[in-house]
């Protein structure tokens, strides 16, 4: 097993994987046709990452990678060799939640909770990008998560709040866009 | 939902790509961002025997000023078409309409050689490309060439490419200055067009549809009206002449065709109010 992306000319049903996940490296040899979900959840074992509507649209399964927010049931766990990954289990500093989590805790924002995770790092990728978020531009930036419970507000309310905290700090979540 | 087991290559250069591809033929896949082959492969309804990774080809991944249009390459994410302030200056209808395809997350992945390759009818860029009357440059086994956007979606899903070939670069003439419209009609935000029109104006005006038929299409006969020096209204009324629009549970062709007039009408306005900076939807 290789720790480094490697190129290969014979295509193989397994691949060797190299992912950093919440800054700590995992290497595993998996199918080639596993999803970085299945491979969070089911390899690595951190089932923070939810799988919703497994069809690209309800965003419950958004990781970071590379710091950018991604649906992690539409990429293959071998497109995220040598990579690294940030999930919802990543965020926190020890028992101090990440300003985001912090935000969505005081401003309430969820309900059941199961869009949540995908949520939060949907919106720290969102505050990442932006020096500066209006409402709409929250509304807009979070046009690929979908929560069935809450109607939006709070988490609106939340986000505005956590990309507020977050700026001039660090997300430890990688460089962003 | 997990696809039909697949073997998988990297692929390390465009013509390493180009090899495998000529190796494998019609069992192999290109997989860039995979935001509309993973989906399909997730459903079954493409189940490819090999799966060659272009993602890592960062030399495809770029927007440049090449003088008479913009070159963009076949690997750049809808995000970074967004952001080109290249783009913004000179093909602003793609940099806008780029931002309106999919969600955030898809548009980190998603990239505009994929979609064009994947030739869904449905699809933002595809209209785009035609409206703004651009270039595919494509590299196979045989070398490489351009193909004319006009020439490039020859039916439902399907495209000029031959097998072993990749979209490396597309070209878009510049649209400096020129005006646009861009609009998609959709139930939830991150869906794609029910109908969609792209339109730009300048020395060089094109009208394009999105999800009125089997393949993206341009709007000839709204083309032709304004020719003719017709107004918005007048061209719009044409706008679904010589079209065959789908039947679904969004919308019955009766409503598309509606859709296609009212859309066109709203897109050619924003043409001419809009002189390069505006928006629309």
């Amino acid at each position: 097993m290789t720790s480094e992306p490697r190129n290969s000319t014979a295509p193989t049903a397994s691949v060797s994987v190299s992912i950093a996940v919440n800054g700590r490296p995992t290497d595993n040899t998996v199918e080639a046709r596993t999803l970085l979900v299945q491979y969070l959840r089911e390899t690595v074992g951190l089932t923070g990452t939810n799988i919703g509507c497994d069809t690209t649209s309800c965003g419950a399964c958004t990781v970071l990678l590379d710091g950018e927010s991604v649906k992690s049931c539409t990429v293959l766990a071998a497109q995220a060799d040598g990579r690294s990954v940030t999930t919802i289990e990543g965020l926190a500093d020890g028992e101090t939640l990440h300003p985001m989590q912090e935000a969505f805790r005081e401003y309430h924002g969820l309900q059941c909770g199961y869009c949540t995770p995908g949520m939060v790092m949907a919106a720290v990728s969102l505050a990442t990008e932006h020096d500066a978020l209006s409402e709409s531009d929250v509304r807009t930036g979070l046009e690929g998560n979908l929560c069935r419970c809450t109607g939006y507000h709070n988490i609106v309310r939340a986000v505005m709040a956590g990309a507020d905290a977050m700026s001039g700090t660090t997300t430890g979540a990688g460089s962003g866009a | 939902m997990i696809p039909a087991a697949f073997d998988y290559v990297r692929a390390d250069s465009v013509d390493g790509a180009v090899a495998l591809l000529t190796e494998h033929g019609d069992d192999a896949k290109l997989i860039a961002g995979g935001h509309s082959l993973l989906p399909l492969m997730k459903l079954r309804l493409a189940t490819p025997a090999v799966l060659v990774d272009v993602s890592r080809l960062d030399e495809l991944s770029y927007v440049r000023d090449a003088g008479d249009h913009v070159a963009v390459g076949g690997l750049t994410r809808h995000h970074d078409v967004e952001h080109s302030d290249v783009l913004r200056e000179h093909a602003p209808l793609l940099a806008f309409a780029a931002g309106q395809v999919g969600d955030p997350q898809v548009r980190h992945r998603g990239t505009i050689g994929g979609s064009l390759a994947h030739a869904d009818p449905a699809s933002d860029l595809p209209a785009c490309v035609l409206a703004l009357g651009g270039t595919i440059v494509a590299r196979g086994s045989s070398g490489e060439r351009t193909i004319a956007i006009d020439d490039f979606f020859q039916g439902f899903l399907e495209s000029a490419l031959a097998p072993d070939e990749v979209i490396t670069e597309v070209r878009i003439p510049k649209a400096t200055g020129a005006g646009f419209g861009f609009e998609k009609f959709n139930r939830r935000a991150q869906d794609w067009a029910i109908v969609g029109v792209a339109a730009v104006g300048g020395d060089r005006p094109g009208v394009a549809l999105v999800n009125m038929g089997s393949t993206p299409l341009r709007a000839a006969a709204v083309e032709a009206r304004l020719a003719e020096g017709a107004a918005p209204d007048a061209a719009a009324a044409v706008a679904d002449e010589g079209t065959e629009p789908p039947s679904d549970l969004n919308a019955s062709e009766d409503y598309r065709r509606h859709l296609a007039r009212v859309l066109v009408e709203r897109a050619l306005t924003s043409v001419a109010g809009s002189n390069g900076t505006g928006a629309t939807r």
